[in-house]
């Protein structure tokens, strides 16, 4: 389906910050286009002017020169109060309001804008369901009772509640344990594919960017844009040694995540057994295996020739995984092949490690970075398909 | 899901959380109301004794003069008027002076302006209000005991609204312009309630600071209870004496006790 080029949503000219006092710009002519329903992430090293350039936007800072539009829209000539309220800020230390439960906090920018009662009361559960929390159990809570974790959910909460088109969010997963930031970074990804918000992202991690972003901005020093570009192209081309060094070692495996199992072709000439239909496609050769699955083949296990019960299936990937899962559950289980299914838990195919290993070479040799400099749908992930 | 890990980790004691905030209960907690409770029961008997052993003794005609109800209540009554005054006017200047003070932009002064409210508190105060009715001989004696526990009251008020205001935490203000609530709003519905606690230790310390030195306003001739004492001091009868400082040593201490009470009421929840 032909998609028209999304339209920027959040475009930046020539901004600069120099607070006062300061030797250097924090920002220094930042040219910059956010398109719309797309996560950018910032990245770079501390000090570089990630979280100025976020807050410019919203006006916490005012710039020094440069322009700011939101939406096609000069911000410079709004109230700044009223500007903010359309746009969703979440922030690390998540800034979560102790003394007002967690129902009051999603509800703040609902109130300023004058909901009604029931609506407040309406979105706020709507929310903490989305969030990932039974708005039974949390919403009359304070946020003190509430794990580090679940703070972050209530402060993206709190970001989304006026549904915004914008969001800002600086660190939001930053100061938790990697596990539940895996859980978070996933749970706001499929989020996003429903909501589709226009996202602005800071964090440290390059890790987290490629996984988050639709496009990095690789900050250097003094707020410059090292490089803008597609996580796929920035793993495979970095930009001079900076952007180079800063993305460090392990671009190859890194590279790996940007592919989900739904844009890999799978092999399938695994035998496969339905249970219950007899042993009429069981492979005959000793010591190969052949797949069990039920009448809706979903899979059950390996079935192996002479063998009474069938090997347990240690790990089966669905669409949404990566090719980085899938050489993690190998590498786990200690075996070449991971079973691949569609959406709905049927058996799709294989993927054997040589299948890995191809890809990598594909993509990794020089030449093979085709498509426009700045294509950026979420499909230009699939670098295996093109 | 965390309630329940919460629940099993300590099945032993589940009446020791207080439910609302977080907080300890069965130690502090219940400590806290048992002294809210024990504390005008104390000072109930203590009034009590002094009234049963100055109506035991015999008193001669000045004794009299100063140990009568009339009197007596009078000297309360201007004693608390004076202070009422005094701590509204301390709220009204210290509260809106820290707000005032710990804005960004006039955050340069609060030094110079701490400075000046620590020179207030750390002349002693009989020297105080005798400069003062010395300097200000054309006013009022009202008006210079007035300004004199003013002075000397608002420190506290104006330190502790300063350090209630910075303490709150930045994040939570920067949050909160972030997503919209203008200055006066942020000031309002969140650095305020979460200063509260903080503010209220202050204005029960000038509380307690201001009907101690009310005491004092009798060597001005401003009256209060502090003319009982020096009755007693310059009639040479130390019963009087004895009975006008217990009076005044009362009436300080259930100032306090009303403070922390309120400050108790008023912490907000959750924090
Ligand atoms: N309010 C301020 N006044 C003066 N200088 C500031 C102010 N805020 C930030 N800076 C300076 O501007 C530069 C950029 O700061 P900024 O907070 O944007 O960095 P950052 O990229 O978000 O860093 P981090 O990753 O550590 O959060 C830094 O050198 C910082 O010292
Ligand atoms: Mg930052």
């Amino acid at each position: 389906m032909p998609e028209s080029p999304p339209r920027p949503m959040i475009r930046l000219t020539g901004l600069t910050k120099h607070y006062p006092g300061q030797a250097e710009p924090a920002v220094d002519h930042l040219d910059l286009e956010v398109p719309e329903g797309e996560i950018v992430v910032f990245v770079g090293p501390s000090g570089c002017g990630k979280t100025t350039t976020m807050k410019l936007v919203n006006r916490l800072i005012e710039p020094t020169s440069g322009r700011i539009e939101i939406d096609g829209r000069d911000v410079t000539g709004v109230d700044p109060d009223r500007l903010r309220r359309g746009i969703g800020y979440a922030i690390q230390q998540t800034g979560l309001f102790p003394h007002r439960t967690v129902a009051d906090n999603i509800a703040t920018v609902p109130r300023l804008l004058g909901w009604g009662r029931e609506r407040i009361a309406a979105r706020v559960d709507e929310l903490l369901a989305k969030v990932g929390l039974d708005p039974q159990t949390y919403r009359d809570r304070h946020p003190g009772r509430l794990s580090g974790g679940q703070q972050q959910r209530v402060g993206v909460a709190r970001a989304l509640a006026a549904d915004p088109p914008v969001l800002l969010m600086d660190e939001p997963f930053g100061a938790i344990d990697p596990l539940t930031r895996e859980a978070l970074q996933e749970e706001f990804l499929r989020l996003q594919r429903d909501i589709r918000k226009t996202i602005v992202f800071v964090t440290h991690d390059i890790d987290e960017a490629v996984k988050m972003g639709d496009r990095i901005a690789i900050f250097g020093e003094c707020g410059r844009v090292l490089q803008y570009d597609t996580p796929a192209r920035i793993l495979g081309e970095p930009a001079e040694g900076f952007v180079a060094d800063f993305i460090g070692n392990g671009t190859n495996v890194r590279r790996l995540s940007l592919t989900r199992l739904c844009e890999v072709e799978v092999s399938d000439d695994r035998p496969v057994v339905v249970r219950g239909s007899g042993d009429g496609g069981c492979p005959t050769a000793p010591g190969s295996f052949a797949l069990l699955v039920d009448r809706d083949r979903r899979p059950l296990g390996w079935a192996e020739p002479g063998q009474d019960r069938p090997l347990p299936l240690i790990s089966h990937l669905g669409p949404e995984h990566t090719l980085h899962d899938a050489l993690d559950a190998m590498l786990a289980n200690n075996s070449d092949t991971v079973v691949v299914t569609d959406q709905d838990g049927r058996y799709r195919g294989t993927v054997e490690m040589a299948t890995i290993q191809t890809h990598l070479h594909r993509v990794g040799g020089p030449g093979n970075e085709g498509g426009p400099v700045r294509g950026g749908e979420r499909a230009d992930r699939s670098i295996g398909t093109s | 899901m965390s309630t329940a890990t919460a629940s099993t980790a300590a099945p032993v004691a589940p009446a020791a959380r207080n439910g609302g905030n977080g907080r300890p209960v069965l130690g502090p907690y219940a400590v806290r109301w048992a002294r809210h409770l024990a504390t005008p029961v104390v000072l109930g008997l203590v009034l009590l004794g002094l009234y049963l052993y100055v109506g035991a003794q015999d008193l001669d005609r000045i004794e009299q003069r100063s140990l009568n109800a009339d009197y007596l209540l009078s000297r309360f009554g201007q004693h608390l008027w004076l202070s009422s005054v005094v701590v509204v006017l301390v709220l009204a200047i210290a509260i809106p002076l820290g707000v005032l003070l710990t804005r960004a932009r006039m955050r340069r002064y609060a030094g110079a302006v701490l400075a000046l409210a620590n020179i207030g508190q750390a002349t002693p105060s009989i020297g105080l209000i005798v400069l003062f009715a010395v300097v200000f001989l054309s006013w009022g004696i009202n008006t210079i005991a007035v300004v004199a526990f003013v002075t000397y009251g608002v420190l506290p008020v104006l330190r502790n609204t300063m350090v209630g205001l910075d303490q709150v935490d930045r994040s939570v203000v920067e949050a909160a312009r972030g997503m919209g609530l203008s200055r006066l709003r942020v000031l309002w519905s969140i650095e305020l309630p979460l200063a509260v606690p903080v503010m209220l230790a202050g204005i029960r310390t000038a509380l307690v600071i201001t009907v101690g030195t009310v005491a004092l306003a009798t060597f001005i001739g401003a009256g209060g209870l502090g003319d009982v004492i020096s009755n007693g001091i310059s009639s040479n009868r130390d019963l009087v004496l004895f009975a006008g400082s217990v009076l005044v040593a009362v009436l300080a201490l259930t100032i306090d006790w009303l403070g922390a009470l309120v400050e108790d009421l008023l912490r907000p929840r959750g924090v």
